[in-house]
């Protein structure tokens, strides 16, 4: 048996999962919850602001975390959730996984490279 | 030898409804699901904003609807679970040992969730809620 | 103490005759302190002579007697009826072939705990001699945990990665090689790598937790593996660093 490249993948799911534990939830509440819901005051996440934020290098390396890690953690949990639920066919979720996470960073790249 | 050994067959796709822990580990798993369709939504989020007011505007408004706040309730469902179960996990993963000593799981798992109070808190202030 | 008549649906197969394992229902009277191995003795001593399982010590320490009850993996000799409904059902342990009634092929699991090379690769072999090699406390303190496993295998019919690839390492070689890799004696990581930094070693672990969950000796398996993917990626990556080992 040779060694596993799996570390390459895993250490990504690792510190995605580690970064999600700790700001995804407050995240979602912030964009997805508090805006609908009314409880932040109008100015909070302007254009203006958020302009300023992604145009500051370390506002861009923030956003460019809050996509990459967890983008790359669930594209590993999701091979692995495939496999669980009975797919076999490895190779292929490998590569649609982990090219969702990879549209995910360019996505994220171009927009915060681009302001 | 083995005479005529007898293998029993497992269900790929049922496997798991057979014990709770099982259940909940699967739940766990799809919790991923969810975090990468958020990390979506911030990813056409962060398109919008890179495309001028308008389009972040526009963004704004569709994160605002019922089915759009229905989804981040299921994620935030999810969010929780996955940090729950990732934090729980952590002292086995990465012991420490003092000495003589282990340091008690409790603790550090105590420790993480206060560091996540922290940065929960530290955005929502910097957001202005 | 009044005895409580228990039910138990025992899994049998002749690998002679049948083409398939059944189930066939016992009555035993059990007194309060009975565990389910004691009722499995009765049967055999009563009620049915051909019914063929393994034991030894009844006391939890030599992990003869695992076995599926009511569904669990668990050691006959510490399940207590109390514990259990009137109707129990006895399995053979899930995920290895069945040899005969409760009795399963353990082959692949004997090879794999010596795949790992469970024993001790110092850094120069000492000479009788020479003396002992030295251990503080807490270098014992570190791997000790690792070394209570008595190979019931319990783990392996709880994982559910072992049951759908045979060819998992599986929860308690790992284990076993974590033992080693932890212990201030031993240099043989990298010895151990190609086993144990396998696809079918570490990696086919989704770390469910069912193997620590099942285990009687709380070796905590799912522990040692998390922690042998930290350790296996930190040296993947500091492999390609010049002058790292690889």
């Amino acid at each position: 048996m040779a060694r596993s490249n799996k570390p390459i993948v895993w250490s990504l799911f690792a510190a995605g999962g580690t970064f999600a534990a700790f700001v995804t939830p407050v995240m979602i509440v912030v964009t997805g919850l508090a805006l609908g819901l009314g409880l932040l005051p109008p100015e909070a996440l302007s254009y203006e602001r958020m302009l300023a934020f992604v145009q500051n290098p370390i506002g861009k390396g923030v956003a460019f975390l809050v996509v990459f890690l967890p983008a790359w953690h669930a594209a590993h949990r999701l091979r692995i959730t495939a496999h669980d639920f009975g797919i076999r066919a490895d190779g292929a979720v490998a590569t649609i996984c982990y090219s969702l996470a990879a549209m995910m960073t360019l996505l994220a790249a171009y927009a915060l490279l681009s302001v | 030898m083995s005479r005529n050994p007898y293998i029993r067959p497992v269900s790929d796709t049922t496997w798991w409804t057979a014990q709770p822990r099982y259940i909940r580990y699967m739940a766990r798993e799809v919790s991923c699901i969810l975090i990468g369709a958020y990390t979506g939504v911030v990813t056409f989020g962060l398109f919008h904003l890179s495309q001028g007011a308008a389009a972040w505007n526009g963004f704004l408004e569709t994160l605002q609807s019922p089915l759009s706040i229905a989804f981040h309730l299921l994620a935030l469902a999810f969010a929780l679970y996955h940090t729950t179960t990732w934090f729980n996990v952590t002292p086995k993963a990465m012991p420490l040992q003092l000495g003589e000593t282990q340091v008690p799981g409790g603790v550090i798992i105590g420790a993480h969730y206060a560091g996540w109070a922290v940065v929960s808190i530290v955005v929502l202030f910097l957001v202005g809620a | 103490m009044s005895d409580r008549n228990v039910e138990l649906e025992i899994m049998r197969y002749d690998p002679d005759t049948d083409q398939a394992p059944s189930f066939k229902t016992y009555t035993v009277p059990c007194p309060e302190d009975w565990v389910v191995l004691d009722a499995i003795n009765y049967v055999k001593d009563q009620l049915d002579r051909t019914l063929s399982y393994r034991w030894s010590c009844h006391m939890a320490v030599c992990g003869s007697c695992g076995m599926m009850i009511n569904g669990e993996p668990t050691l006959a000799c510490k399940a207590f009826l109390r514990d259990l409904p009137d109707r129990i059902k006895v399995e053979p342990l899930a995920n290895f072939p069945i040899e005969r009634d409760l009795v399963v092929v353990m082959d692949d699991f004997m090879d794999k705990l010596g795949s790992v090379k469970p024993y001790l690769i110092p850094k120069e072999q000492k000479a009788v001699e020479d003396g002992s090699y030295l251990q503080s406390p807490a270098q014992l303190k570190k791997f000790k945990q690792y070394t209570l496993c008595i190979n019931c295998t319990l783990c392996y019919a709880a994982c559910p990665q072992y049951a759908h690839q045979e060819a998992f390492v599986g929860p308690a070689a790992l284990a076993l090689a974590h033992r080693y890799n932890l212990d201030s004696r031993d240099v043989g990581r990298s010895a151990r790598e190609d086993v144990v930094a396998s696809n079918p070693g570490i990696w086919e672990c989704s770390f469910v937790g069912a193997c620590s969950d099942v285990c009687p000796e709380h070796v905590d398996p799912a522990g040692a593996i998390q922690q042998t993917k930290i350790a296996s990626t930190m040296d993947y990556f500091t492999g390609f660093l010049p002058g790292g080992k690889s």
